[in-house]
């Protein structure tokens, strides 16, 4: 399906800047998502992770610079071409974002029904394979207020892999699970990924789990790429940001305290007031 | 003064920039409502939920509006013995005025609210913009169906407002008050016309039920996706509404019968 199939890369940013208001969110990064890896985006919270995804998805508009995905370049393509792109490709929301008005089995037939004319019994078969896959055939008839949270990402991710896209772009797989479920993610993202022969890309700022399923990392913060490579790589890192935040440092480039004005000054201030 | 009129300002800006994005947003409704002709099951699904289920309300006001125009008609027509003329009375206010605007009313607080909370949520939990990278068009797939529901229950509803209502004063005037059936029928019979009188009561139910479909839509797709936003939303699709349809009520009603 892939137009660029040999081209080791999947997504390649270039100078991309982004500016929200008047804050600036990237300031000129450049990015490679290698094809069939999994690849992490790594940052403090704030850095504008989610936005890296929707700007790859084409939801959001670059400032400058340009991003393409399996050769096209997603802001220039027209709507259709955008559309036919986003077929290939699926983004995994923090909240699963589930039609809550619809049952586990319709969810995860949505994207079939939607795009394709398969008969239901092929609809029907689909959808339990893609449920199989992520454990929860036997919950095809709830509605989404009736799962955990983490179920309701591994209904999104059978619901992400329904249409068998070349690339999932997973926005904050872990935060808010228990332990068993992020194992239980960690392990569907790897093998889904090695099995249909996917790339995955991870934005999160859980430096554990990321170590252990990721090939490559990207760190960013405060607008640029503070640096990457792959998770042995970024362990010894020179950068200080990157031990920083590899480490879980509480002090360093990013400062433990706001910026505030001396503190003795600020205490004598309220004294005088009195 | 001069920040007072600094205010005026931009609080008029900020109307006329609403409106003019609500105007684009209807635009691409409306662009949408053609690829609807293939799935008509989006759009029957939303009649139940828009119209069949604003039925109880719309019956139950219906019929009290009707005993309510029966009991004050008699009072006042009684002084001047043309009681008889009574179902006249009921029924070209129903159908001319009470049906199309108190129907239109009522669907904004029941149908209305109910369309921009949903679609509003819809937007909060990120449901439209995964649509979106699915690539299906929210736009196509959501709101267009929800418009069209919006447009064809309008009218319907207003017509069993208007038929609840004429019982309802049938009840009371002649039941209650001992009008004769006969003249109760026959006046509004001879003096009820199917042009004049409801084709032009149809029409103004249209024109209300796109108006309140459309705020109900917009408010709820450019909702601020917080709880708070949408909160305000829905309150905004009520009022707006309201005002919309009293607004438009008196400009249709002095063009349709400003010359009588």
């Amino acid at each position: 399906m892939s137009l660029n199939n040999d081209d080791p890369l999947i997504v390649k940013i270039r100078g991309v800047k982004f500016t929200y208001g008047v804050r600036t969110i990237f300031d000129n990064v450049d990015i490679d998502i290698p094809r069939g890896k999994i690849t992490a985006i790594m940052g403090p919270s704030g850095t504008g992770k989610t936005t890296l995804l929707r700007l790859i998805g084409g939801q959001l508009r670059p400032d400058a610079g340009s991003i393409e995905v399996d050769g096209q370049n997603v802001h220039a393509v027209s709507r259709d071409a955008l559309f036919q792109l986003r077929k290939r490709m699926s983004l995994l929301f923090q909240t699963g974002a589930l039609f809550t008005d619809l049952t586990v089995f319709e969810n995860v037939a949505f994207p079939l029904r939607e795009h394709t004319r398969l008969p239901e019994s092929m609809i029907r078969d689909l959808v339990l394979m893609k449920l199989q896959a992520v454990g929860l055939r036997g919950a095809r008839d709830l509605l989404p207020a009736e799962l955990s949270g983490g179920m309701a990402r591994r209904v999104a991710l059978a619901r992400a892999i329904a249409l068998d896209p070349m690339m999932i772009m997973y926005d904050e797989p872990f935060t808010g699970q228990d332990p068993i479920t992020v194992g239980v993610i960690m392990q569907l993202i790897r093998m889904l990924n090695d099995t249909l022969g996917l790339t995955s890309i991870i934005v999160s700022h859980d430096v554990h789990e990321l170590t252990m399923i990721c090939d490559r990392m990207y760190m960013i913060a405060e607008g640029k790429v503070m640096g990457h490579g792959s998770p042995e790589e970024m362990k010894g890192s020179a950068s200080g940001w990157v031990r920083q935040f590899m480490g879980g440092l509480p002090d360093g480039p990013v400062p433990f305290h706001y910026p505030a004005p001396d503190y003795a000054e600020d205490l004598l201030a309220g004294a005088s007031r009195t | 003064m001069m920040d007072w009129l600094q205010r005026l300002g931009h609080s008029s800006l900020g109307v006329f920039e609403r409106l003019g994005r609500g105007n684009l947003f209807l635009l691409r409704v409306l662009a949408a409502v053609p690829s609807l002709v293939l799935r008509p099951r989006l759009v029957i699904a939303q009649l139940y939920s828009v119209g069949v289920l604003s039925m109880t309300l719309i019956l139950i006001s219906g019929l009290n509006v009707g005993m309510v125009l029966g009991l004050q008609g008699y009072n006042t027509l009684v002084d001047f013995g043309a009681e008889e003329s009574l179902g006249q009375v009921v029924a070209l206010s129903l159908v001319r005025e009470l049906g199309p605007v108190v129907a239109a009313l009522l669907f904004a607080g029941r149908a209305g609210s109910a369309l921009t909370a949903e679609i509003g949520l819809m937007k909060a939990t990120e449901q439209l913009s995964g649509m979106e990278m699915m690539a299906v068009d929210p736009v196509k797939r959501v709101i267009a169906p929800r418009f069209l529901a919006g447009i064809f229950s309008m009218p319907l509803l207003a017509a069993i407002f208007s038929a609840v209502g004429v019982l309802g004063g049938f009840f009371v005037g002649v039941g209650l008050l001992g009008v004769d059936s006969g003249a109760f029928w026959s006046q509004m019979q001879a003096k009820v016309d199917l042009q004049d009188d409801i084709l032009n009561g149809v029409i103004k139910s249209l024109v209300f039920g796109w108006v309140a479909a459309w705020i109900a839509v917009y408010e709820g797709y450019d909702a601020v996706p917080t709880t708070e936003g949408v909160s305000r939303a829905t309150t905004r699709t009520v009022v707006h509404t309201a005002f919309a349809v009293l607004g438009l009520d008196f400009i249709l009603t002095a063009l349709m019968f400003g010359n009588d």
